[in-house]
């Protein structure tokens, strides 16, 4: 129906090193990848109001000097956390991967703000799980403190390796709700050294009964040590998604780490990857096509 | 704006902020540092916490300070901050706390009973420090000078076991001071603006042992032939060399730039008779036989390993030899060799990949996380610096050191259960931050490499094929990017090519360097932009400055235009450098470009958006040629390019081969170790007990420990990763990746070490190159694109008889690369690996001769991994050898764990230059023709090593019978001799004795061109037409008992694959 093609915007920063992947995982869901300086947002935020879909990539920006995300975190809170609480407000998937996760978490777009949501008459809409989702829940103006933390990995040690992943059925994540993860290969890669999800009991129950847990390591598959084995979580709306894992590198079935043992039918399933970005792509789609009557996410299959 | 500030804050004082875990937070590192101790039986600390400190110079405002400590330094959930201000330190009276504060200090704190501090020494690099204070000043705006530090927090101990523990395990005191309890300077130290003076250095009228003397004490490691070439030269311009210009030509015409070794002219000896270099002579380019029966040789790395290179490509005549095809149309997709930082190949028709591998040994010996660190930032930068840039797609490593167990350690030394995983530690942080996958290696363990760990660090890069040549106009702006220069590896290249003794820690431990890689990754963000910039690119031509720094740099660039050189203009570090030290610092991250005049601006433009720092230290082209310096517009130091790159005197150098010496020396040497690292198996227990020790054995054992570490899946581009099968349990031979977006071509990366014979470096330098075509072509890469290079670590070559093994060495090079048709495209030398230890006992290494190979994988979704398959609906799968086996024990590591290694009469395998390529053609036909579900090659243990390892990376059982493996001609006869039995293996009967021995010679015999393929039994009429009349036999059958069993002994052995995996999962680790 000759809708214009998707503008996704990768953030890009001195350290930040995952943003070619992270492009390309837009564009092979469907949407066209623009790569930008932090250093230039700041000086033309206007770029992100006409974003479709963002992309806050991993790395080590600034060195991860301090802590992982700390310095990146400082400045964009300062620089463009209005222009990113507002894409969030107008409801534009933003996916944050690894260090974006560690990014996002310092800058005050996750987990978000707490609670408001319906009090102040927000629309909401209703998942397929029978949840929810608070939109255009009301963002503080200045960015808030930090509510939950990645630690060090309790080995304190840099550790890479592919982790089956659960995905809790009440999320509201529009990147994973009502994903299908359940066969043996469907596997995320993880690259850090500082991804042990901590926050206090408060804030977890408050994630839990929001359904802003968006993303679980497997039973036995939680090396980093995390608080609820928790590997992902979003904002009340859903479409700021941050997880320690590295979707974006898993978009071919080609870079699975058993492949070669993968049967001819196995090798004709999307990866799991690429069906979070699929799936935020085509919530963007939906929204600019009906923005006042906002559906979620179809579950595929 | 200069680090080091000027006059008005001259009086900011130095805040300190602590920021602790909060409790209950967890504190990995602390408890992580508390089990090391433990372990390292160094004490039992009840508790140890860490405490990162930050040192701020100028954030005198108190409530700036409270806001950067919560804001910027804490974690508002998981962290608690503290801070002292500069009035009061060591009292606590100005401690103004964050919440939960509870430290007071002077030596202890409230909760803790003792403290030690980790700071770096001034001077030395501080990457983080550096992030702070550019992160203070875009959030406060404040001005501000930062160090930081590491404070460990001890109860249980006593302050003198805390500081030896810190002294031994963390601190580094070449590059960190260690402070009992809290460090709070009043100022940071400082530089003094340095006041010009130009000092010539008299050289007319000294005599040799002057000449020498010179040399040494000023760290110019000249030899007298060099000195007496500098001093005529000086007599000939009628005065005397300025200290830069000495330093310069030092530099210059160091081993590590030059090579002077490799392409000297060498007359070799040999003994008595020799079937190789003097019976081959004539056959060989540069060869001069001589009538007293040596051979004189014009150019060792030209007439071998380039050599080979030029007639493959077709550059000169293709010489007949060993396997050689005379007829074979030249080489056409080599697009640079031996000419740039790397070599280059084409990889499709629009794109090219280049790769480099060098190693940083002596600073690795010294200070191992910065020089492994330093070392892979280096070969990065070398390919970034390739034709008009590269970019980084992987990176490599691989590490020699001694064993970490029961190792003796000579003063001087650092002990190697700390060399290793600080240089792990070192390629992770660097690579990891780079973003790019650190995806291939390997590490060999032996006690010689204790003084002289080995560092190899590989990188391959991509670029289109447009950007393969750069070149460098008349009147180009010479613009240096990135890092600011300071005193940093002041004489590295120099010092790299001296022996190491136990004092050079302290002589040279300004040679050390710590890299930052956030600076050399904004700097290849800002050079691909430059060179994608939609006009073109902006920049004719760029290199990195490595050893020597802008010396080389500017040299290399400008060796055939000149260059002037306006030294005051590079932004430093610090006050106080003097021109010589700009020109020849070695510090990191930064290159150099030659921009024309016009494109300026916007290079400008693009380095301040990326926040790489540029300036435009001068103009490439002078009227005479000449590098000329100045400072301040004065001239400082002018060279003359025609000396400074062919005046260096290249005198013959005497190889004498002693096979006898070379045996006892460089041969394999398992016995040096003292502990119990190693396994040992006695002669009579059985073969798989024997197979357990093997894999357990810390060269064959998993290093999944190290490759964990890096990320490897970094650029979304891997395809078969460092570790494969199900849970990532197995050894893979290459890694491939597809490093194209939206095509499945690929390129592989493997690499072949043979240590094990080094008694004949021609020996091992073949079964080199057989080892890394075999790790190819078993993924999937196409033989016939494969592209090599040489990286040699020798002992000295001032010694005749080491200098005789690297000329095997190379002579193995040439005829292996001509037989299997693999270019070498690149290489490098580090020839002065001996230590002499207190007493005067000199440590040499074994040569040791690095082959890593890069191929083309034409699709990679055929691409095949070495975990068995096993049966899959229905079909069963059988295992193939391929290749004959001829029981050579000799450096296997059988006899390693046997220990019988020093039996001369063992036999070592030899490549058998017809037989190897065609075995590899044969098995790449196999892979293409898509029979293969999984393939290995038997290297390091043998056969049943890596059958076993197939068996259990896939989760399979396997039957496999040892009578069925196809021996070769020799191996048969002595194998009827020994029992007058049928002409396969192991045969029939009798425990122990000749057939004992047989059946172990067929399991773990380290031959050559072999490769173990997993074939479904109904491809194998398939499988027989592919491989044609290469010898192969189905030898065992996979099942899904759980069970390795192995027929051919005297009864049928058992073991559990849990077992073995087990025993490959059990080695050393940190």
């Amino acid at each position: 129906m000759g809708t214009h093609e998707l503008k996704a915007l990768v953030i890009t920063a001195p350290g930040i090193n995952c943003d070619g992947e992270l492009a390309h995982a837009f564009e092979a869901a469907g949407a066209r990848a623009e790569r930008v300086l932090l250093s230039a947002l700041a000086r033309d935020p206007s770029r992100i109001a006409r974003a479709d879909l963002i992309g806050l990539p991993g790395g080590f920006s600034f060195g991860d000097d301090i802590a992982a995300g700390r310095i990146m975190g400082a400045l964009m809170r300062r620089e463009v956390y209005p222009a990113l609480r507002d894409a969030a407000a107008r409801g534009v998937p933003m996916i944050c991967p690894c260090n974006g996760f560690q990014i996002a978490v310092q800058a005050g777009l996750l987990p978000g703000p707490a609670g408001a949501a319906r009090s102040n008459g927000a629309v909401g809409v209703k998942g397929t799980a029978g949840s929810t989702v608070p939109m255009g829940a009301a963002w503080p103006d200045e960015a808030a403190p930090a509510s939950v933390a990645l630690l060090q990995n309790q080995r304190a040690r840099f550790v890479d390796r592919w982790t089956r992943v659960e995905i809790p059925s009440g999320t509201v994540c529009v990147w994973t709700h009502g994903l299908d993860c359940e066969a043996p290969d469907d596997m995320l890669p993880s690259a850090h050294g500082e991804g042990r999800f901590f926050t206090d009991a408060a804030t977890m129950a408050r994630l839990e009964a929001g359904g802003q847990i968006a993303l679980r390591y497997s039973r036995d598959e939680n090396f980093n040590g995390s608080m609820g084995a928790v590997a992902g979580i979003c904002d009340p709306s859903g479409v700021i998604f941050g997880l320690m894992p590295h979707p974006e590198r898993w978009t071919r079935w080609t870079q699975h780490p058993t492949w070669t043992r993968l049967s001819a039918d196995q090798r004709q399933r999307e990866p799991l990857g690429l069906r979070m970005f699929r799936q935020a792509v085509q919530w963007a789609r939906t929204r600019e096509l009906a923005p006042a009557a906002r559906v979620p996410a179809a579950a595929r299959g | 704006m200069a680090m080091m500030a000027e006059a008005e804050t001259a009086r900011a004082s130095v805040t300190r902020i602590e920021v602790r875990a909060a409790d209950g937070v967890g504190d990995p590192r602390g408890a992580a540092l508390r089990a090391r101790i433990a372990a390292a039986g160094l004490g039992v600390p009840t508790r140890v916490a860490h405490v990162a400190v930050y040192l701020i110079r100028g954030l005198d405002d108190a409530a700036v300070a409270d806001r950067v400590a919560r804001e910027l330094l804490a974690d508002p959930v998981t962290q608690r901050a503290s801070v002292t201000a500069a009035e009061a330190p060591g009292t606590g009276a100005g401690a103004r706390g964050g919440a939960g504060a509870a430290h007071r200090d002077g030596g202890t704190t409230a909760r803790a009973t003792c403290a030690v501090e980790v700071h770096p020494r001034p001077g030395v690099m501080d990457p983080a420090a550096e992030s702070v204070r550019a992160a203070i000043a875009a959030l406060t705006g404040a001005d501000v000078e930062v160090r930081t530090g590491d404070r460990y927090e001890f109860d249980g101990m006593d302050a003198v076991a805390a500081r030896a523990a810190v002294e031994s395990l963390v601190a580094n005191t070449v590059i960190h001071a260690v402070h009992d309890g809290a460090y709070h300077p009043a100022d940071f130290v400082r530089g003094t603006p340095y006041q010009l003076r130009i000092r010539e250095v008299k050289l007319m009228g000294l005599r040799d042992a002057e000449l020498e003397k010179l040399s040494r004490e000023a760290h110019l490691f000249l030899s007298l032939d060099e000195m007496r070439a500098v001093q005529a030269e000086y007599a000939r311009l009628g005065r005397e060399p300025r200290e830069i210009e000495l330093e310069t030509i030092a530099q210059t015409w160091s081993e590590h730039c030059v090579h002077k070794t490799l392409k000297a002219t060498v007359r070799y000896r040999p003994s008595g008779p020799d079937a190789l270099v003097a019976a081959t002579a004539e056959m060989r380019p540069g060869h001069e036989p001589q009538a007293d029966g040596s051979v004189i040789i014009r150019n060792l790395l030209k007439s071998t390993v380039a050599a080979a290179t030029h007639e493959l490509i077709g550059r000169s005549p293709m010489l007949p030899g060993p396997g050689v095809d005379t007829q074979a149309k030249p080489i056409d997709w080599c697009l640079s060799v031996f000419s740039d930082n790397s070599g280059v190949i084409a990889f499709d028709e629009s794109d090219a990949v280049c790769i480099k591998v060098e190693t940083h040994n002596h600073p690795s010996a010294i200070e191992p996380y910065g020089g492994a660190a330093t070392g892979i930032g280096g070969c990065i930068r070398d390919v970034i610096g390739t034709g008009r840039g590269a970019k980084p797609i992987a990176a490599t490593d691989v590490f020699c050191v001694a064993h970490p167990v029961g190792t003796r350690v000579p003063r001087g030394c650092l002990p190697p259960s700390r060399v290793l995983p600080h240089v792990v530690a070192g390629v992770r942080d660097y690579g990891n931050r780079m973003g790019i996958p650190t995806l291939s290696g390997s590490v060999w363990f032996d006690d010689r490499y204790i003084g002289n760990p080995l560092v190899y660090c590989g990188c391959i890069g991509m670029m289109p094929r447009t950007h393969v040549k750069g070149q460098v106009l008349d009147g180009d702006v010479i613009v240096a990017v990135g890092g600011r220069t300071g005193r940093d590896g002041i004489h590295g290249a120099t010092f790299s090519s001296a022996e190491l003794t136990d004092t050079h820690a302290d002589e040279f431990s300004h040679a050390v360097q710590i890299g930052n890689a956030i600076t050399e990754k904004t700097l290849l963000d800002a050079i691909l932009v430059m060179r994608d910039e939609a006009g073109g690119c902006l920049y004719r031509g760029l290199t990195d400055c490595g050893a020597g720094g802008f010396s080389s740099a500017v040299g290399e660039m400008g060796s055939e235009i000149g260059a002037e050189v306006h030294l005051e203009r590079a932004p430093t570090k610090y006050d106080g450098l003097s021109p010589t030290e700009v020109w020849i610092s070695e510090a990191q991250e930064r290159m150099v470009l030659a921009v024309p005049p016009a494109a300026l601006a916007r290079v400008r433009a693009i380095c301040a958006d990326h926040g790489v720092e540029c300036c435009e230290l001068g103009t490439f082209g002078t009227p005479s040629r000449e590098i000329i310096l100045r400072w301040h517009g004065t001239e400082v130091g002018r060279l003359d390019c025609s000396f400074l790159h062919g005046g260096i005197p290249m005198p013959t150098r005497d190889a004498a081969w002693e096979p006898l010496w070379a045996r006892e020396h460089s041969g394999l040497a398992g016995a040096v170790a003292e502990g119990g690292e190693i396994p040992r198996v006695g002669a009579a227990e059985s073969i798989a007990d024997a197979l357990r020790a093997l894999l357990s054995h810390p060269n064959i054992a998993s290093k999944a420990w190290i490759i964990r570490q890096y990320d490897h899946e970094v650029q979304g581009t891997s395809v078969v990763k460092p570790l494969v099968g199900p849970g990532a349990g197995g050894p893979g031979d290459a890694s491939v990746i597809a490093p194209k977006a939206g095509s499945v071509r690929g390129v592989g990366i493997a690499c072949g070490l043979a240590t094990g014979l080094a008694a004949d470096p021609y020996v091992m330098g073949l079964a080199a190159i057989d080892e890394c075509v075999r790790n190819l072509v078993c993924t999937g890469v196409d033989p016939s694109r494969i592209a090599i290079l040489d990286n040699f670590c020798w002992p000295s070559c001032g010694d005749p008889r080491n200098l005789a093994s690297l000329v095997r060495a190379a002579e193995a090079c040439y005829d292996g690369a001509k037989a299997y048709r693999t270019p070498f495209v690149s290489g490098k030398d580090s020839l002065n690996n001996q230590f002499v230890a207190e007493g005067g006992r000199v440590i040499r290494i074994p040569p040791t001769l690095l082959i890593t190979g890069m191929g083309i994988v034409s699709d990679v979704t055929r691409c095949v991994t070495m975990d068995a398959k096993g049966a899959s609906s229905g079909d069963a799968t059988v295992l193939v050898i391929v290749g004959e086996t001829g029981m050579h024990l000799g450096g296997s590591h059988w006899s390693l764990v046997a220990g019988i290694d020093r039996d001369a009469s063992l036999p070592m395998p030899r490549v058998d230059l017809e037989r190897g390529p065609a075995v590899a053609a044969a098995v790449a036909k196999a892979i293409r023709s898509g029979f293969v579900r999984s393939a290995h090659d038997p290297s390091e243990g043998g056969l049943l090593v890596a059958a076993a390892e197939m068996a259990f990376a896939g989760g399979c059982g396997l039957r496999i019978d040892l009578r069925k493996v196809p021996l070769t001609r020799v191996a048969r006869a002595a194998a009827e001799l020994a029992h007058g039995g049928s002409g396969h293996a192991g045969a029939s009967g009798g425990a122990g004795g000749a057939t004992g021995v047989h059946t172990r010679a067929v399991a773990f015999a380290e031959d050559p061109s072999r490769y173990l393929l997993e074939v479904r039994e109904r491809d194998l009429p398939g499988l027989r037409d592919a491989l044609g009349d290469v010898p192969h036999a189905t030898i065992g059958r996979f099942d899904d008992t759980g069970e390795l069993v192995i027929d051919g002994g005297s009864a049928p052995e058992r073991i559990g694959i849990d077992a073995l995996r087990a025993a490959w999962e059990s080695s050393w680790q940190a």
